[in-house]
């Protein structure tokens, strides 16, 4: 090879991280068994097929990259647009668009989506008369409005003249057979039409299934090193301070990265679901490709906690229960007994009267693992994983409620036993990075639990010994109680690592001060901030917060900028385009 | 020893840490304002708490939860307590019924009655400092020099409502206190929000100049046969001499001071000597001149030897004598005779003069409490007090025993008065031997920063073990001075006590014994960093054998001292070259 062509694959090397290198090499295994190797067309050059993505955790970009390589693999040439990058040109020069989004909160579009969401409902939308397409909306479906920016989008391109290459196919948070059979679908339908180029030869797709790691099907077993409360006894609170260890583990994890933890069931719970259904814990269950003990199938796969809109539907049509059919069409009240009641409350209230195990288990949803966002750097403490889990834990219908997930992780590794450990696996957040100029300053805003990454971002950047200001927003219920990491905020600012932090606490005073108070009382110098370059993370309560500090920063922007109201959104759109405005909000 | 010297004849980068500070704080402003402005940390600047505490404002934290919080990543439990400068001890039912109503509000319902004749507060939270000290102002009191190097609060035997004597001599401790008061501006501008207004422009401390006093100064007043101030306790004392119920003048001691460090024999408690007499009009000049040679003269270099004692220790009473009769260009006169009877306080109803009535009311531990914290009977103290200052029109007379006397009570209000001490249970008899009422505690845990053992939180319980032998041997009414404090820097004055014990670590006290009942003799080490089972052991035996042999009025010091079970300590230079009897 020429040295100069040793430079470029070194230099691209360098700006691949350890997951794409292994899907590289699997790659690369599969082309040179080939003379000819096509090479994918590239980002900037116009495509005929573009795979538009709108992504918030990280699960659409994610298959968005897996429709790539399948897409590649059958010589298709796309071209991978995140849709906070998408202009009108993109439709202009597509023949064929994918596009995968998710949903959030109420029904919204992912943070990084809703520039484009404006574009194609305003008055300068494209005419798509062109243009084939096919949707994969991501949601959950104990939101009320279920895949609910996938819907529009689907309806809007249909408006402006686009025709479905393949109907829309709606995923809930186990998405993943459904968008496998998607991907399989459109990239078979796509890589048939022969409109495109093709390889000579195709790289079977098991190929580029080389990447190892940890995932929910196969976790790492972490032993907990620490578990320690961080709100005071006194506190109405009970958030804890989870250590994990790594230690020989391989897993390498980035600032802004999630941790999925696996859980089970309680065994109590299993038990009184089983005895109402009257099924032995033993007896072997066929429930779809596999089969297993009743046991493993209510505490290992299938969530007995919360219930769903389209469960409790399907629920009453089989139990032929009055009450039940009277309850699910009244919209507001089925609301309301969905937040109020657990599986547990809906088997005792309405029998399942002529279901069996196997019935029952088809209309639950799977057992999903929970994702934390990671409090620690991999720099500062390399063998180590940090979480900042909030216990839940409430009344409901008169006896004590416990999340099924932090009440777990709230009791790990406090039995004594030393060979305790929590089964996780990494879940990558590409949409909440660091800069890569470890110069350049960012403002965090991220009251309770949501101050998690920024302990990672502080730690990382210490580590890194970079020259970048950094700047927190925290807030909570008490300043005495609630102050989540007060002591590493105290001992950063004293070292110089954390240069500004604003608090907000909203049980002291008189009035009830919250994060974005802050913000408006520091609007000049957050502004200034933004004009001298700052990156702006936001993570924490999707509902409440995240919409209010969205606002703060709009009227920040309008009266310290200078800036009508529209041209205020436009230059938060802007900072969104630069990746300079991130979320990650739940 | 002037070759020894670390006074103010050496340039201030040669001193105590401390000094540069003092010097550097603008006098006392420093960085406060910032400090009370920062929402991050319920703590000021560690450099500001040196300056608050010439406020009275001193920073703690609750130790019971140090290490709680430590492990959960949150900062101590930073709080503040706040002595009211009250000098001579004397405030009105008003004054009572604001300060009970700010503990309430910002003191977490906690109220003291302080061996300095004081009130002070606890657990005052940052953001609400400010406020805390403005309710003091508007109740027509401040917190100045309560705390810190300068001149503390002045007391002075209590209740001025008792004869036309002390009536001079508490107007006399009001006099010194403000003629000594530190001048700074700071005070009202940081916590009163007043409008900086510098009274002296380019030195606003006339007195004190920049750096202070090397260390704190205190001052007492006592009118004889009456101790209950352990006069000689002090940096300097004012012994009045009474003629026909007028003072004609007052015997001048110096050098008198209670702290030091455990195992350092340089540190020791000292009582102070008699420099001399002067007239009731000289006392202020005495005061200041006395204050300036301690400004001049002080050790400024280690602070565990900054005290006005060492200063008269190491130089001599002589040179001071002569160092004061050459400033104020007049000299002493001869010490006049008086007589101690004994120290603390005279429980229960008593007439004054001017055939007034005065309540001496027992509170234990000077601890006044809103929630009630073990002993259900603090609350009711508290609550009682507060019925009381509704109905009372006379004032309320702190004294330096943690004590209140309910002064000024006319013939046809003394019933009103007994009814609500009986109402709320908290009448004296009632509830405790001789012992207990003359028992005195610091605070120490868990808000005291120095404490080493518990003081005023074990005390009760201690008590009621040596009740127990007490009561077996028919000494319930015989007063015993036993005093604790958590370590050796000695607020309850325990070097004075017929039982001294102070804390060495938890659990485990020093104890000392063989003071006289008046005040005028220090105790000796007795037991080393010793527990409760071995404290009962050694007590148990010597209070039954005071009880079979004693000859009438003895106290159970001087039965110790003349039984030989100690050695009379004579100065204070030998409090720490004695070693334990046993």
């Amino acid at each position: 090879m020429e040295p100069v062509v040793i430079d470029e694959v070194r230099s691209l090397l360098a700006r691949l991280d350890r997951e794409q290198r292994l899907w590289l090499s699997g790659y690369l295994a599969g082309a040179s068994r080939t003379p000819s190797v096509a090479i994918p067309q590239s980002e900037s050059a116009p495509s005929n097929v573009v795979i538009l993505y709108g992504s918030q955790s990280g699960n659409s970009q994610h298959l968005a990259e897996r429709v790539n390589s399948a897409l590649t693999q059958r010589g298709v040439m796309a071209s991978l647009v995140d849709m906070i990058d998408c202009r009108k040109s993109h439709f202009e020069s597509a023949r064929t668009l994918l596009v995968i989004v998710s949903t959030h909160g109420d029904g919204d579009p992912p943070d990084r989506a809703m520039g484009l969401y404006e574009l194609l409902h305003g008055p300068k939308a494209p005419n798509l008369a062109h243009l084939k397409y096919a949707v994969l909306a991501l949601g959950d479906s104990s939101y009320e409005k279920f895949c609910e920016t996938g819907r529009q989008f689907d309806q809007r391109l249909q408006s402006l003249g686009g025709q479905r290459l393949h109907g829309r196919v709606e995923c809930d948070i186990d998405f993943e057979a459904p968008a496998q059979q998607w991907i399989e679908t459109v990239v078979g339908l796509l890589a048939d039409s022969g409109a495109t180029n093709t390889l000579s030869e195709v790289v079977p797709i098991d190929r580029l299934r080389v990447i190892h790691s940890y995932s929910k099907k196969n976790p790492l077993l972490a032993p907990v090193l620490i578990n320690q409360r961080l709100t005071a006894s006194h506190s109405t609170k009970n958030v804890r301070h989870i250590e994990l260890s790594l230690d020989g583990a391989n897993l390498r994890y980035e600032p802004g990265d999630a941790i999925g933890v696996v859980v089970a069931n309680r065994d109590s719970d299993v038990t009184r679901v089983l005895a109402i259904l009257g099924c032995d814990p033993g007896q072997q269950l066929d429930v779809g490709p596999v089969t297993m003990s009743a046991l493993e199938a209510f505490r290992d796969c299938y969530d007995i906690g919360q219930i769903t809109r389209p469960f409790l539907i399907k629920y009453a049509a089989a139990v032929t229960s009055d009450e039940l059919n009277r309850l699910c069409a009244d919209d507001a009240g089925l609301k309301s007994y969905l937040l109020t009641h657990h599986l547990m409350d809906l088997l005792h209230q309405f029998p399942p009267k002529g279901l069996d195990a196997v019935d029952l288990l088809k209309m639950l949803r799977p057992l999903s693992p929970r994702l934390y966002s990671i409090a620690s750097s991999q720099r500062a403490t390399p063998d180590e994983v940090h979480l900042t889990v909030a216990v839940v834990q409430y009344r409901l219908l008169g006896s004590d409620r416990h999340g099924l997930a932090s009440g777990y992780l709230g009791k790990a590794g406090q039995s004594g036993a030393n060979d305790e450990a929590v089964r996780i696996y990494l879940h990558r957040n590409p949409n909440f990075r660091l800069p890569t100029d470890h110069g350049r300053p960012i403002i965090m805003i991220g009251p309770g639990t949501g101050v998690a990454p920024f302990r990672s971002f502080i730690a990382e950047r210490e580590a890194l010994g970079g020259k970048g200001r950094n700047w927190l927003f925290f807030g909570d219920r008490s300043f005495n109680s609630d102050f989540l990491y007060q002591s590493d905020w105290l001992a950063w600012r004293k070292s110089g690592v954390l240069s500004r932090i604003d608090v907000a606490f909203s049980r002291d005073g008189d009035e009830k001060a919250y994060v974005q108070h802050r913000m408006h009382e520091q609007g000049k110098a957050l502004f200034a901030w933004l004009e001298e370059g700052a990156s702006l993370y936001v993570c924490g309560d999707a509902e409440h917060m995240a919409p209010d500090v969205n606002r703060a920063l709009l009227e920040i922007i309008a009266k310290h900028g200078g800036r009508a109201p529209d041209k205020a959104q436009e230059y938060l759109l802007e900072l969104q385009r630069q990746r300079r405005y991130q979320r990650d909000v739940y | 020893m002037n070759e020894q010297r670390f006074d103010l004849s050496r340039p201030v980068s040669e001193l105590h840490s401390n000094e540069r500070v003092k010097q550097d704080s603008r006098f006392l402003r420093g960085t406060l304002e910032q400090s009370l402005a920062d929402p991050v940390t319920g703590a000021i600047d560690e450099v500001d708490t040196l300056l608050t505490k010439f406020f009275g404002i001193y920073q703690q934290d609750n130790r019971d939860v140090r290490d709680e919080r430590r492990r959960a990543k949150l900062e101590p439990d930073y709080q503040f307590m706040v002595r009211v400068r009250l000098p001579g001890g004397v405030c009105t039912p008003a004054q009572w019924l604001a300060l009970d109503a700010l503990a309430r509000e910002y003191g977490g319902g906690s109220l003291r009655l302080t061996t300095r004749q004081t009130f002070q507060f606890h657990g005052i939270r940052k953001p609400l400092l400010r406020r805390h000290i403005q309710g003091i102002k508007a109740a027509g009191l401040d917190t100045i020099a309560a705390c810190g190097d300068d001149n503390r609060n002045v007391i002075c035997t209590a209740n001025p409502l008792l004869s036309p004597a002390h009536a001079q001599v508490s107007a006399l401790a009001k006099r010194l206190s403000e003629h000594l008061l530190p001048q700074t501006g700071a005070y009202r501008e940081i916590f009163l929000g007043q409008p900086a207004a510098v009274r002296n422009p380019g030195n606003e401390e006339p007195i004190y100049g920049d750096t202070y006093l090397p260390r704190k100064f205190k001052i007492a007043l006592a009118v004889p046969p009456q101790n209950d101030v352990d006069l000689f306790a002090h940096d300097l004392g004012f012994i009045a001499i009474v003629r026909d119920d007028q003072v004609v003048g007052y015997n001048v001691a110096v050098g008198g001071g209670m702290g030091m460090t455990h195992k350092n024999p340089e540190t020791f408690p000292r009582l102070s000597e008699l420099a001399g007499f002067c007239e009731p009009n000289d006392v202020l000049a005495v005061a200041e001149q006395s204050m300036r040679i301690q400004r001049e003269f002080g050790n400024r270099h280690e602070r565990a030897h900054a005290r006005f004692k060492y200063t008269i220790e190491d130089r001599g009473i002589e040179w001071f004598r002569n160092e004061l009769e050459t400033r104020l260009d007049r000299r002493l006169q001869a010490p006049k005779p008086f007589v101690f009877a004994a120290t603390g306080d005279r429980f229960g109803w008593c007439q004054g003069s001017d055939g007034g009535w005065h309540y001496t009311l027992f509170v234990e531990n000077g601890r006044l409490a809103e929630t009630p914290d073990r002993a259900e009977g603090k609350t009711m103290v508290m609550r009682g007090l507060r019925a009381i200052a509704g109905a009372h029109q006379g004032v309320f007379a702190l004294t330096t025993n943690q004590n209140v006397i309910i002064a000024g009570v006319a013939e046809d209000r003394k019933a009103r008065i007994d009814a609500l001490l009986s109402d709320f249970g908290i009448a004296n008899q009632t509830r405790s031997t001789a012992l207990r009422r003359h028992a005195l505690a610091c605070v120490a845990f868990p808000t005291c920063g120095l404490a080493m053992a518990e003081s005023e939180r074990y005390m009760p319980t201690l008590l009621d073990k040596l009740d127990q032998v007490i009561r077996e041997v028919g000494l319930d009414e015989q007063r015993i001075s036993v005093r604790m404090s958590g370590c050796p820097n000695g607020c309850s004055r325990p070097y004075l006590a017929e039982i001294g014990l102070v804390g060495k670590a938890p659990g485990k006290y020093n104890l000392y014994l063989g003071a006289d009942a008046s005040g005028e003799r220090l105790n000796a080490l007795y037991g080393e960093n010793i527990g409760e089972r071995q404290i009962l052991e050694i007590l148990q035996p010597l209070i039954r054998r005071y009880a079979a042999e004693r000859i009438a009025t003895e106290g159970f010091g001087d039965f110790l001292v003349r039984n030989s079970v100690v050695q009379p300590m004579l100065a204070g230079r030998d409090f720490q070259r004695v070693a334990a009897v046993r």
